[in-house]
């Protein structure tokens, strides 16, 4: 079953907050339809009741004391910020559409 | 038609730690905006997390204090989504194993105590802050980020949807906020936001088990506004189904200053979090030692507390509800009761002068001695000094940290007592005060309450007031 | 012999007798960049001043008679997505290239405790995503050996370097063949270390699963002397192993008497140069004549693997580069409200493979695709472990090709996602395994493009894959691993591609 990739690229642009140009639009959905049709062939293997390994290393997290450290200067924190405003960070408008939970 | 109100609500507590959750900067609250941020909270190119051990224990100890199982390995996970306040674009969470599952709180509801369950607890970390040019975030022309927040333990608990009022919904908030204060996992200072609480409301038809359309509310800052929010989600919803409408599933933000709820957007563009088991973290595998540990050290917890006040020291539950309102003021009296048996009369003090001098004065609570206050105590139950004294050395003992045994000694403030002590001065008085001594005498009773004034600034307030007063009708 | 066409070790001991001075050192290497980099394009950022500056200090030390580090004064070269303080990290992208961090990598920052000069920033595909090194947003970089072909990718920057005696070492990221694959096709060695052995702190994150900082060197012992440096655990990540590091530079000597080793047989060859099957042939029968017992090993799950790496890598990917918002750093494009403002900034500072792979990867997130991409692949991965358990059950070591082909042309295949990922098929099994891998210089095509050999062994047995790239190194030859770069001095300066 080929994958069609061209309804999903305006959906996937936006979860990733890509703008893309029609004629990249285009060709993304050629390649990217081609690359998980490829990709799907993991699908001829049987992992039923396999574990997913998503760390390689087999070892629990390692826990650090609560101690505080120095944070960065100001002026270092700010040095690459496009946008400065005193000591903020400036964010342009926020839309409706744009509010999210945690 | 009548409906059941149906209430889940989610919490987010920031928990007490010196240092944030993956890296060394302080969790101070205020200072200067992006202050308190290093690499790692900035989310900068190549920066990487490292558990803080503290704020696992603290989760833990919240866990057990709320009856949440808690599970030796637990993931977390990357809840993937854009917005200003998230430095790395994505909230590293717990996602299907979180650090624990179930728990309950017995609550005093209406209709009696009441078991309300849990969910999930899980631990998670705070995002920055934004302040908004102009008065709320739609209206705002551009806002402005503060990441000094970003990255503190945040434990985020989600209740079960068995919450049937406004209400109930604040009574079990400040419930849970004692229980959190006790555990020392958080000081939930809902006004600085480390306690901070979104609920999920829907109506349905009395006696139908079906959960109706649900709608989120957030933005509620207080525990009377989380009442006020919710009574009007529930007026608000009520009002569409009476008239035959369909509640539609959506986020509103609650208005403080117009005490409504504000829709914010509809759920057909609800978020995809792309949720992955997060690679930079190693799973979080508990010793069962380490939890062990941590249960008993678990304090007791309030309402345990309560009961065990009223039967050991004979307290009234209003008098054992207050002590116990925190885990500090219900040490203080226990620590304080080992040395004075007059239970009553201790808790009277604590509740009364105690209270009032440590709010007028802004002191805490742990930095009073509670051997001081019973020796105060001591004296004046010996007769050794008087109640106003007493009253003004408790005064002085919060303000300047004066030892009161000391003071007393010193500044000679031991009661004068005896007729051979007394008479002296009141002779004195009497003779000073003639016009008075006759008014007395003329059968003005409050002539008597001048002239015992006037001997107790003769002797600076020493003198044994019921003596005082027997003496003088004496010599009058 | 000119000072830049010595290994790092003969720097070292020139360096620690005094026969010549760190400034020296460096001057030479400058010079060698100014004579052929402005062809070859390795570097995007070059600093010869602090390099002199780091020099004057070793060289005064020296003087003083300062205990210092076997590597002081011996410079390097770094890849531009590894973090350095002050100095641009651009990761070859238009979205970090006025980017400065205020913080070193932990690699970086030893490399500066010891006293290293920093040549300059190399250059990469950008965000370390390719094989070709030519999605660097700035330039492509050329293979020295014939600059009409690319250098692999994506630390194809490093080297081109050192291949091309720019420097004597330098550092590289390998997430799925990225410094092996690059080190086959320009004749050097290069080391992906077991995942967890060098810190990832301030290593711009590509796909933090599999992302590994190794080495890119002339020769085994070399590379011994640079991972002495940058191993060990970092309290700084928490993925990075803990325990001791043995000094690599010990117990190199060549021995195969009785070392185990398994011959990879692909499931399929489909691509596979002839020449490259050949050279690992002839690897393998040396090997055995020196008292190998050599066997055959099937990594059946090769292809598969291919298809995992291409699910995983841009699912952690999509994440890892969703902080570039134009906000905290980097480019940041106009827009009124927070959401155009987000999509601009990033729709134009990304190059198209970066925004393929951010594609891929948060559609394999994304819901109602998770299970059967991103977590089956998942899956997959545990499965190549366990193929590899198994393996290493029979065998010390693995032996296989660092590349199915020589170096391809420029051009060739960038029109071509699945045939450029395909560049990596040799390669990619051993990252997803998480287990250390070496390429080594194995011979010469017809062509005259260098050929590669991958050793590959188990966790934290780097010393065996060294050991063993010394045993190939002292049966080499006399043949120049150098490429003679004639086409510079014959003047073809041409820069048509
Ligand atoms: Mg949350
Ligand atoms: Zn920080």
């Amino acid at each position: 079953m080929p994958v069609d990739f061209g309804k999903e690229v305006d959906y996937v642009a936006h979860l990733a907050r890509l703008s893309l140009e029609p004629e990249e639009k285009e060709c993304l959905a050629g390649q990217l339809s081609e690359i998980l049709e490829t990709a799907r062939r993991i699908q001829e293997l049987d992992t039923a009741g396999v574990e997913p390994t998503s760390h390689v290393t087999e070892l629990p997290a390692v826990l650090r004391d609560d101690s505080v450290r120095p944070s960065l200067p100001l002026n270092r924190a700010l040095q690459n910020v496009p946008q400065r405003e005193k000591s903020f960070v400036k964010v342009p408008r926020i839309t409706a559409s744009e509010l999210e939970q945690d | 038609m009548q409906y059941e109100v149906v209430i889940g609500l989610e919490i987010h507590v920031e928990l007490m730690t010196a240092s944030k959750l993956f890296c060394g900067c302080s969790t101070t609250f205020g200072g200067e905006p992006n202050s308190n941020c290093c690499p790692v909270c900035l989310g900068l190119p190549g920066s990487l997390p490292v558990f803080n051990r503290r704020a696992v224990e603290l989760a833990v100890t919240a866990a057990l204090a709320l009856n949440s199982e808690v599970q030796l390995r637990s993931r977390f996970d990357r809840k993937n989504y854009f917005y200003p306040d998230l430095p790395k674009a994505y909230q590293i969470s717990q996602y299907d194993q979180p650090l624990g599952r179930g728990g309950y709180l017995e609550v005093e509801l209406t209709g009696g105590k009441r078991r309300v369950n849990l969910e999930r607890v899980h631990l998670e970390e705070e995002a920055g802050k934004l302040v908004h040019a102009g008065d709320s975030i739609i209206g705002a022309g551009h806002s402005m980020a503060d990441y000094n927040r970003a990255g503190i333990p945040l434990l985020e608990i989600v209740t079960a949807p068995e919450l049937h009022s406004g209400q109930e919904a604040r009574t079990f908030l400040e419930d849970l906020r004692s229980l959190l204060l006790y555990s020392g996992a958080s000081d939930c200072k809902m006004e600085e936001g480390s306690l901070r609480c979104d609920a999920n409301i829907s109506l349905r038809p009395e006696g139908s088990s079906k959960l109706g359309t649900r709608a989120e509310v957030k933005n509620m800052n207080s525990f009377r506004s989380v009442e006020l929010a919710l009574d009007y989600e529930v007026r608000r919803q009520e009002q569409v189904l009476s008239e035959g409408g369909t509640v539609v599933q959506e986020t509103c933000h609650w208005d403080e200053a117009k005490k409504q709820t504000i829709t914010l957007r509809g759920k057909e563009g609800s978020s995809d979090y792309r949720y992955f088991p997060e690679p930079d973290l190693l799973p979080l595998v508990l010793e069962k030692t380490f939890v062990e540990n941590l249960a008993h050290q678990l304090p007791e917890l309030p309402a345990t507390r309560r009961e065990r006040l009223q039967e050991q020291y004979g307290l009234e539950k209003e008098e054992a509800l207050l002590l116990t309102s925190n885990r500090e003021l219900g040490d203080f009296f226990e620590a304080a009761a080992k040395q004075y048996p007059g239970y009553r009369h201790l808790a009277n003090w604590i509740q009364g002068d105690l209270l009032y001098q440590l709010r007028e004065s802004g002191k805490r609570l742990n930095e009073i001695e509670p051997g001081l206050l019973v020796d105060l105590l001591l004296r004046l139950d010996e007769g050794r000094i008087n109640r106003p004294v007493a009253k003004e050395l408790l005064a002085e003992m919060v303000q300047s940290g004066i030892d009161p045994k000391e003071a007393i000694k010193e500044r000679g403030l031991e009661q004068i007592t005896g007729r051979d002590n007394l008479l002296p001065v009141i002779e004195e008085v009497i003779a000073n005060n003639p016009e008075a001594v006759d008014n007395y005498r003329q059968g003005k009773k409050k002539a008597l309450a001048f002239l015992v004034g006037r001997v107790m600034a003769a002797t600076e307030g020493r003198a044994d007031p019921a003596e005082l007063n027997r003496l003088l009708q004496e010599k009058i | 012999m000119q000072l830049y066409e010595h290994t790092a070790a003969e720097l070292s001991r020139m360096l620690q007798s005094r026969e010549v001075s760190s400034v020296e050192v460096v001057r030479s290497f400058l010079e060698r960049i100014d004579q052929v980099d402005s062809y070859l394009k390795a570097f995007i950022t070059q600093t010869p001043v602090t390099a002199l500056d780091t020099a004057g200090e070793i060289d005064s030390g020296r003087m003083r008679g300062e205990n210092l580090h076997p590597l002081a004064g011996v410079p390097v070269a770094i890849k531009d997505n590894i973090s350095t303080m002050d100095l641009r990290t651009t990761c070859a992208s238009r979205i970090l290239e006025n980017y400065i961090p205020p913080f070193d990598a932990t690699a970086a920052a030893a490399v500066k405790r010891a006293g290293m000069p920093i040549l300059g920033k190399t250059n990469l595909d950008e965000f370390a995503m390719g094989s070709s090194t030519e999605n660097s947003a700035f330039f492509p970089t050329r293979n020295p050996w014939d600059p009409q072909r690319v250098p692999g990718g994506s630390s194809g920057g490093s080297a081109v370097a050192v291949a091309a005696g720019m420097a004597p070492l330098a550092l590289g990221s390998d997430t799925g063949g990225s410094i092996r694959q690059p080190a086959s096709l320009c004749g050097v060695t290069g080391l992906r270390p077991t995942y967890g052995r060098v810190s990832r702190y301030g290593l711009v994150a590509f796909a933090s699963s599999l992302d590994q900082i190794g080495t890119v060197s002339l020769n085994a012992f070399d590379c011994a002397l640079l991972l002495n440096l940058v191993a060990g655990h970092d309290p700084l990540d928490s993925t990075s192993l803990p325990g001791a590091v043995p000094d690599y530079t010990a117990g190199l000597e060549p021995g195969t008497k009785g070392l185990r080793v398994g011959v990879i047989s692909y499931s399929s060859t489909e691509g596979f140069d002839p020449e490259v099957t050949e050279t690992v042939q002839k690897a393998a029968a040396l090997l055995e004549e020196h008292g190998a017992e050599v066997g055959e090993v099937s990594l059946s799950l090769t292809d598969y693997g291919l298809s995992a790496y291409y699910l995983i890598a841009p699912s952690e990917a999509s994440s890892n580069l969703g902080r570039y918002d134009g906000i905290r750093y980097g480019y940041s494009a106009a827009g009124d409200n927070i959401e155009t403002m987000f999509s601009r900034t990033r729709g134009e500072g990304f190059g198209p493979e970066v925004k393929r792979r951010v594609m891929i990867g948060t559609y394999a997130l994304s819901a109602g695709y998770y299970d059967a991409y991103y977590l089956k692949a998942m899956q997959v991965r545990t499965l190549i472990r366990r193929e590899y358990e198994k393996a290493f059950k029979k065998f010390d070591l693995l032996l296989g090709a660092a590349s199915p082909t020589p170096a391809f042309k420029i051009g060739e295949k960038i029109g071509d996602p699945l045939q450029m990922y395909l560049s990596d098929v040799c390669n990619i099994t051993d990252s997803l395994a998480g287990v250390p891998s070496l390429a080594v210089p194995g011979g010469f095509h017809s062509s005259g493009l260098p050929l590669g050999l991958q050793l590959t062994a188990r966790p934290l047995q780097e010393q065996l894959l060294l050991k063993t790239a010394r045993f190939f190194e002292a049966y080499r030859g006399q043949v120049s691993l150098r490429p003679g770069l004639e086409f510079i001095e014959k003047g073809g300066g041409s820069s048509a591609v």
